[in-house]
């Protein structure tokens, strides 16, 4: 479980969080929505110490990660998987280099175990092929799907993920987070998902948290937000869901 | 009084840069002795900033020690001295241009690489990936590229040195007519081994000077593609100076 307690940020005098108050609750899937540059990505940059807030708490196994140095991030980013918006592959490694790059650096396997790793990893996110390109070689979306397997390869208890389906087509959508959900039963994980696609989110999350100007506008079940009254979180709903987009969200 | 608030301003953050490259330096110095020791990444960063170097740095000590074999005879004829020809290119290659010039060739073609390739990753996330990874980003990718530096530095001012000294001769003997006994002699009367090591010994400063200024300039890049570029520049001006700088304080102190 992870506890937000009232946490600031600001850049240049723009406050960015303004207190931001969240539970994380441990093996739940927890997805973050909100418009554009609301601070999304600052919020979960927080959780691994990439930010570092003005203000709060950030409470992880007993501990507020907001007084850790570098030395103890380094321990609790190994239970922490954190897939960036942007992939942040290394662009001199081929796609195989990069998934295989955390299990060489931590998972003490055999060479052809962690070979075989990687082809596992890359043909669950249908990459198999791409193995010897580079990230440069690839479409955005491709990339994406790289970040994500390099992101699964390990097993932390928690994992972020920043807009794991933006930028892909329907179909790989749904694939991508089948596999996360796969990933995430079989290992017991905490989820945390940043999306803007509103069917998914009510189709997969256990619950969803609405940032908006600062700080968190609603939480709750995808059917208490599915009926919300709040007037930012209705219209965020109502524009996303205009026609057949709402029978998706019946199986949830 | 917007000049004097202009150059105190340029002055702290000459100060607070000067902090943080040393700060840098000591970081990935001390990276050394943390597990795992990256091997493959240090003979990578050897062949690059070292083998990969060889050609310009050779052109350029050829040059020199051919244009300062020149030099040096005209002012040497005007009091007849020329027979001291050898020993003094060699006195000045060994003890100043060998050094310095290579590691200036090393800033620009070497320097430059390291700062535009760490800055990209610093504005691409890539170095906050490798923490994610819960791997020390300074251990790996600055580490190894310090000890390169240390090591492959002082070994292409070894050979400037040589091609600089047959650059001198090939003016000195075979164009201004000095004899050849006469050249070597007087170059091995005058420089002593101790001429060369207090060039070599410059040489691992600025091996370890300029790879930690341009790796703290690229690795604390940030403005996108524009402030990866503006790094760059800044990383090659300053070692640039910095080395020219730091000979001068070098020598008096020292050698
Ligand atoms: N390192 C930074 N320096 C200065 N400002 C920043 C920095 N990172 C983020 N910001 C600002 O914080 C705000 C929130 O950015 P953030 O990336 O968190 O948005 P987001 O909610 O993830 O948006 P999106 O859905 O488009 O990804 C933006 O106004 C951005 O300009
Ligand atoms: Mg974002």
């Amino acid at each position: 479980m992870i506890t937000i307690k009232n946490l600031k940020k600001s850049f240049n005098g723009f406050q960015v969080l303004r207190g931001v108050n969240l539970v994380i609750p441990e093996g739940k899937t927890t997805f973050i929505m909100g418009q554009s540059g609301t601070g999304k990505s600052v919020l979960l940059k927080h959780l691994v110490g990439l930010l570092s807030p003005d203000e709060g708490e950030i409470w992880f196994e007993n501990r507020d990660l907001t007084k850790l140095n570098e030395k103890e991030w380094q321990e609790v980013r190994k239970k922490i998987g954190y897939l960036f918006q942007e992939g942040a592959l290394f662009d001199s490694m081929t796609v195989g280099e990069n998934v295989a790059f955390p299990l060489i650096e931590h998972a003490k396997l055999p060479e052809n175990e962690i070979e075989r790793k990687v082809d596992e990893l890359l043909s669950a996110v249908g990459l198999l092929e791409a193995k010897d390109k580079y990230p440069s070689e690839l479409s955005g979306g491709m990339r994406k799907r790289a970040a994500l397997a390099r992101t699964l390869a390990l097993h932390p208890q928690v994992i972020l993920f920043d807009e794991p389906t933006t930028g892909l087509d329907p179909i790989l959508q749904r694939s991508i987070l089948d596999l996360i959900m796969e990933v995430k039963n079989r290992f017991n994980l905490t989820c945390v998902i940043i999306s803007h696609d509103v069917p998914l989110a009510l189709h997969y999350a256990d619950q969803i948290a609405f940032l908006h100007e600062g700080v968190i506008a609603q939480i709750g079940s995808p059917e208490e937000i599915r009926n919300s009254n709040h007037p930012f979180v209705r219209k965020f709903l109502d524009s996303a869901l205009i026609d057949g987009a709402k029978e998706v969200s019946h199986e949830g | 009084m917007n000049l004097f608030y202009h150059l105190g301003s340029l002055f702290l953050k000459f100060l607070r840069d000067c902090g943080g490259v040393f700060i840098f330096f000591w970081q990935s110095l001390l990276a050394t002795f943390s597990r795992p020791f990256r091997a493959r990444l240090f003979i990578k960063h050897m062949e690059f900033i070292g083998v990969k170097s060889w050609l310009v740095v050779s052109l350029t000590a050829l040059f020199s020690g051919m244009v300062t074999a020149y030099q040096v005879h005209h002012a040497l004829v005007k009091f007849g001295g020329q027979s001291v020809l050898g020993g003094v290119v060699a006195l000045t290659l060994t003890r100043e241009l060998g050094p310095v010039l290579t590691a200036i060739m090393v800033v620009a073609r070497a320097g430059s690489a390291i700062t535009a390739e760490l800055g990209s990753m610093r504005i691409t996330e890539q170095i906050d990936a490798l923490k994610m990874m819960a791997v020390n980003p300074i251990q790996y990718l600055i580490t190894p590229r310090l000890w390169a530096g240390v090591i492959t530095v002082p070994l292409l001012t070894a050979m400037a040195n040589l091609i600089g000294i047959a650059g001198g001769y090939v003016v000195g003997v075979m164009v201004l007519g000095i004899d050849h006994g006469i050249f070597m002699a007087r170059m091995e009367d005058m420089v002593e081994l101790q001429d060369i090591m207090s060039g070599i010994y410059k040489s691992i400063f600025f091996g370890a000077f300029l790879v930690s200024v341009c790796g703290y300039k690229g690795y604390y890049a940030s403005g996108g593609a524009e402030g990866v570029g503006k790094a760059t520049t800044e990383a090659v001006v300053i070692s640039s100076v910095g080395i020219l700088i730091f000979d001068y304080i070098l020598t008096t102190l020292f050698f």
